[in-house]
């Protein structure tokens, strides 16, 4: 077996197709190598072997992994195309190697990507406006303008939000990787885990003070007010922890559920299908969200501790929700990048993102990682929604809706597949809509963040961490 | 006939990320002839008609049609050019009725703009052509012999009749060199001799083809010149007595490397 | 005859499957079931004939307004593969476009609000078509280089943006080149005029104090405003056929099976996505302008995604690719699942006697614990926005699941401006007549 070191990534030896999942694990250069495949690819690749040319080739794994590709063939997803082309890529190019083993194959080196011409002129754009902004900063800070304070402000603001962002994209990201379709019911996971959270803090509050179904319901329609029960961090920590905990338990079972009641029977549907699918879901939920709780909004917390931090120019109010939120969310991400890493089950779902249909030949159970994907993108649902709604000191039915778009900014501009992407895509997405009020009318925030989504998509799909290509 | 030739194709360099897939591809095709385009799996034929044909941009090399550069052109751009490709993979308009296929071939079509099929006036002119344009596919699938199955969707074809109908379809469009991607695959054997009279019909009436096939009877019988590929190169050209008897090229095909 | 059956064909004795092949018939029988279903629900609920009137009415204004909608869902989606889910951006450009166009100049506008441009209403609606064009086509610029699901995420921001726009207290009113316009912001802004209403308050008035003993007289402008939105889906339907009946509409055919194979037949697909695009969105600019402008006031929350979701559940129902089946599903569509629910809770009060309210759930759901389900029953009829939103999405999902074509999504709808299938069979039998070799 030659040892040519092929693209530097050392560790590409493959050889039987068993090993080439595990890849994955070894090197995340090599992950990076099969998401930047063309997806032009597939007419070299599934020429080849759905020609029948595959009897060939001395491998039963392969026929195996051809009839379930032929099996799930479907021609209006160019994507699934792309996936299982992929594998056949790493077939070839396993099998390749062991039947010409003194082959030398291609130069050697990183990819190095050819951008065309106007890819560098948005680019060499971007970067002079970035300075422009910067530049209009320091000068709106010298005239008085702008504050330290003011900026810091909207700093502490925009990470809050963002990380709250980071948290949904999270499950959203990894969900559209490993199913191939855009879940647009996710708002509405954080919306009712959000509900159930909060409705469950305030029974904890209030209990036996009102009546268990007034407090459940959040008091709609005037039967229980924030002040009554007066649920903050700092009144009441257990409650908020046990609805916090009970957001995250509902944010998993609903996902999860709602996989086997709609998704499971659809797998290979196309993902605009599964899209349409997710959007008559959302609805159910938010107007489900609606018949239980009608279309009020409702105050949650009473006043809390905050601590007032003194800048030139002003003071920065550091509410104790958003200290909560910075924590438990850190935390959270924590536990996800240790999962990922650490866990057999992450390194299973990097796989499986990776790609599907190989993974499944070699034994790696989808179905339950499928299932496990939706548990923690549910629970982290359910964590973010709690979350947004402590942040505010609202809800409404509509919480996670209006969240959700700004979630797929996030999850677009970090790239889709890549959970520190959904994070940092999230974290810019908050930072942006809030640091943008520098310049922008308090109105258009929202619309900045979609302006940056589809800028983003139109230069640069794959997002920051390259997780798809279109 | 000028002696430029038609189709020249020079030095294509073509890796994703790490395997070469083209290897400085280099080839002429003189217009008028019948060139047959051979190699063993993964020489890469497959990935220089996607290169040649727009749909794939090559690393580096040129690619000339007629005198005229059009590497990096897209695809659509080169098609109305005269050059047209088939797949391999026949990829017929599923949903769509055989006669559809064939009448959505052909280059400008006045119908193609939206406003000439609202304006009452002008959609008759549209209808006009419509009319020579149904003509013309009936013809061509009459001669293919597909007729019968004009009101079929193309997706409930045979794998042969869907070769036919690919077939059929890239002449509709009248072009000046087609590149022909294993166009007999599945087809049955009186029905391929009957096309490739035809495509020798239409070659010394002045077409240019390029075929790649695998079944070298066809290629070594009809083709006045032969191209063979390699490990993403061109191994060497010539005529098929000459291809035929090189040692490098059996070599090629049972596997072991080639010097 | 046709080669496929659809569900209803199958079902139909043969004397009358021969009628079932016209279009028009199909819509004409939906229509006149559903209109039977609510004259008959009419009598039980004891309208009188102006009553009854009014009830078609809403039923038949509805429909012809979701059927243009579908219309252009379709022309989008079934026929040119570009998946718009910000249908009613679309919609609020042209109706806000043509509201600031057309209301009266500062100085003229009635105290308390707002002023605009004057313009005369053709010109405005004109107007407002076009911006909404033009919007279509800044947002179809990325479907050239998107894949469906991103370019719908895009289509749904453009919504949005379009939505915060008019919501933004900014743009409520400002004064741009010395003329002073405004958007209303959150708050909404007053319209234009219906011209039907005008006309039969002033010269047509006469004919309404005619039928006034009989008949409410509003019931006149109204009817006369329904039957001009008739027209109008009339006129954008033969504009759709057309389109899609024609070399045009057989490339977004193919566009729509294989984009790649589409440009390998040297066609320019991205013109043809575009051009398809802005048609549409010009037409999702006068339904704005007809539907929500008609009312006399607009607000940004009038243009919810909600609304693009049930213009698209009756594309589904109908078979998405067939404009007949968009037509027939708005018919079911709003027959049944929009205004349904009021029905049947009007129906239920009418017939059942139940005592006891309920306000909100968790009293309702008390009350069922006490045993008496009253309670949960009137709670759950008065809830007729939310149950229409539940049961569309309960459909859609089915619909996928069950029967993603629709009613007519697999029917062959030919794409040639000359009749095809008529000729191919011709030159069949001629051929199997001929005999013989050739």
């Amino acid at each position: 077996m030659t040892d040519t070191a092929v693209g530097g990534y050392d560790n590409v030896r493959a050889v039987r197709v068993r090993e080439i999942v595990f890849l994955t694990e070894t090197s995340e250069g090599c992950r990076r190598w099969i998401s930047a495949m063309p997806s032009k690819l597939l007419d070299i690749e599934n020429q080849f072997l759905l020609q029948g040319k595959y009897q060939e080739w001395p491998h039963e794994h392969i026929s195996l992994l051809i009839n379930i590709i032929k099996g799930e063939y479907h021609k209006h997803t160019a994507v699934l195309l792309r996936f299982w082309c992929i594998s056949l890529q790493i077939i070839i190019y396993g099998v390749i190697m062991k039947m010409y083993p003194h082959v030398t194959l291609g130069p050697i080196g990183t990819v190095r990507e050819r951008l065309p011409f106007a890819e560098h002129a948005i680019k060499i754009a971007a970067i002079i406006f970035g300075l422009a902004v910067l530049f209009d900063m320091f000068r709106q800070l010298t005239t008085g303008e702008l504050t330290i304070a003011l900026i810091a402000g909207y700093l502490w603001r925009g990470l809050s939000y963002g990380l709250v962002i980071g948290l949904a994209g999270v499950g959203l990201s990894l969900t559209y990787d490993l199913l191939d379709f855009a879940n647009f019911a996710h708002g509405d996971y954080i919306t009712l885990s959000a509900f159930v959270g909060w409705g469950v803090a305030y029974l904890v509050a209030g209990f036996g003070q009102f009546k268990t179904g007034s407090l459940l319901f959040l008091g709609v329609g005037g039967t229980v007010y924030p002040q009554d029960v007066g649920i903050s961090v700092t009144n009441a920590p257990i409650a908020i922890l046990i609805g916090l905990v009970m957001a995250a338990l509902v944010g998993a079972l609903l996902a999860v559920a709602l996989d086997s009641a709609v998704y499971k029977s659809m797998r290979g549907a196309g993902n605009i299908t599964l899209l349409i699918a997710s959007v008559g879901v959302a609805f159910i939920l938010r107007y489900g969200a609606v018949y239980l709780f009608t279309q009020q909004t409702f105050g949650l917390t009473a006043d809390s501790w905050s601590y007032k931090l003194g800048l030139p120019g002003g003071t920065v109010t550091i509410t104790s929700a958003s200290l909560l939120l910075i924590f438990v969310s850190l935390l959270m991400m924590l536990g996800v990048h240790l999962l990922l890493t650490q866990t057999k089950l992450g390194k299973s779902m990097r796989a499986m993102a990776a790609n599907q249909q190989l993974a499944r030949v070699t034994g790696i159970p989808s179905e339950k990682i499928i299932r496990r994907t939706w548990l923690i993108g549910g629970a982290l649902a359910g964590i973010a929604g709690f979350m947004i709604a402590l942040l505010q000191g609202t809800i409404n039915y509509q919480i996670g809706w209006t969240l959700l778009l700004l979630v797929f900014a996030g999850v677009i501009m970090g790239g889709i597949g890549s959970v520190y992407g959904a994070i940092v895509g999230g974290i810019l997405v908050g930072l942006i809509t809030r640091v943008s009020l520098i310049w922008i009318p308090a109105s258009f925030t929202e619309a900045t963040g979609f302006a940056v989504m589809i800028l983003i998509l139109l230069t640069r799909p794959a997002g920051i961490f390259g997780g798809d290509v279109s | 006939m000028s002696d430029k030739p038609l189709l020249e194709v020079d030095s294509l360099y073509k890796s994703f990320g790490g395997i070469t897939a083209l290897d400085g591809v280099s080839f002429e095709v003189e217009s008028g002839t019948l060139t047959g385009l051979i190699g063993p799996n993964g020489a890469g034929k497959s990935t220089t008609f996607n290169t040649i044909g727009g749909i794939l941009k090559a690393d580096s090399g040129t690619v000339r049609f007629d005198g005229e550069d059009i590497t990096g052109e897209s695809p659509d751009r080169i098609a109305r050019k005269g050059l047209v490709r088939t797949f391999q993979m026949s990829r017929e308009f599923q949903n769509m009725t055989v006669i559809e296929n064939m009448m959505i071939a052909p280059t400008g079509q006045r119908g193609e703009s939206a406003l000439q099929s609202i304006t009452p006036g002008l959609r008759e002119n549209v209808s006009d052509q419509e009319e020579d344009i149904f003509e013309q596919a009936w013809e061509m699938l009459e001669l293919f012999d597909i007729d019968h199955l004009a009101l079929e969707n193309a997706g409930a074809l045979s794998g042969g009749q869907r070769k036919l109908l690919e077939l059929a379809r890239a002449l509709m469009l009248d072009p000046e060199m087609l590149l022909l991607d294993e166009p007999f695959a599945g087809v049955n054997p009186t029905l391929e001799k009957t096309l490739i009279d035809r495509i020798e019909t239409l070659r010394d009436k002045g077409q240019t083809f390029l075929l790649v096939e695998h079944d070298m009877d066809v290629i070594m019988e009809h083709c006045e010149r032969v191209i063979v590929m390699h490990q993403g190169d061109t191994l060497l050209t010539g005529t098929p007595e000459e291809v035929q008897s090189e040692e490098r090229v059996i070599e090629a095909y049972l596997g072991g490397s080639v010097a | 005859m046709s080669v496929q059956e659809g569900p209803v064909a199958s079902r139909l004795p043969d004397s009358l499957v021969g009628y079932w092949e016209n279009d028009l018939v199909k819509i004409g029988a939906t229509l006149a079931a559903v209109y039977l279903l609510y004259v008959v629900a009419g009598l039980l609920l004891g309208y009188g004939l102006s009553g009854q009137l009014n009830s078609l009415r809403r039923l038949t204004f509805l429909i012809v307004l979701y059927s243009i909608g579908a219309l252009v869902v379709n022309l989008h989606w079934g026929y040119s593969g570009l998946f718009n889910i910000g249908v009613v951006g679309f919609m609020a450009v042209g109706v806000y476009t043509t509201t600031i166009l057309t209301r009266p100049v500062a100085g003229q506008n009635p105290t308390g609000t707002l002023p605009g441009l004057g313009l005369p209403l053709p010109i405005a609606i004109a107007g407002g078509v076009l911006a909404a064009a033009l919007v279509g086509y800044l947002a179809a610029l990325p479907s050239l280089r998107l894949r469906d699901d991103y370019f719908a995420i895009v289509t749904l921001a453009f919504a949005e943006i379009i939505r915060i726009t008019a919501k933004a207290s900014e743009l409520q009113e400002f004064t741009i080149f010395g003329t002073t316009v405004g958007t209303g912001g959150g708050r909404g802004i007053r319209t234009y005029p219906n011209p039907i209403n005008q006309f039969f308050e002033g010269t047509g008035a006469p004919i309404v104090n005619a039928v006034s003993g009989t008949i409410d007289g509003p019931l006149v402008s109204g009817w006369t405003f329904v039957l001009a939105l008739t027209f109008v889906l009339v006129c954008v339907l033969w504009v759709i056929v057309r389109i899609v009946e024609s070399p045009f509409g057989r490339v977004l055919k193919g566009i729509r099976d294989d984009e790649e194979a589409t440009t390998a037949l040297a066609k320019n697909t991205g013109s043809f996505k575009i051009r398809s695009f802005i048609i549409g969105c010009g037409i999702l600019g006068l339904l704005g302008i007809i539907w929500q402008g008609s009312q006399g006031y607009i607000s940004p929350s009038l243009f919810v995604p909600q609304l693009t979701f049930f213009i698209w559940i009756a594309v589904i129902i109908g078979g998405a690719g067939s404009n007949t089946g968009s037509i027939i599903g708005s018919i079911l569509f709003v027959g049944t699942i929009y205004l349904g629910p009021g029905y049947v809770r009007r129906l239920v009060e009418e017939f059942v006697s139940l005592s006891g309210r309920a306000t909100n759930f968790p009293d309702a759901l008390g009350a069922l614990a006490g045993g008496d389900i009253s309670g949960i029953i009137l709670y759950t009829l008065d809830q007729t926005s939310a149950l229409r939103v539940i049961l569309t999405g309960v459909l859609l999902i089915w619909l996928l699941k069950r029967r993603p074509d629709g009613l007519f999504g697999n029917r062959r709808e030919m794409a040639s401006s000359i009749d095809v299938e008529s000729r191919v069979r011709d030159r069949q039998s001629n051929d199997s007549t001929a005999g013989g070799e050739e």
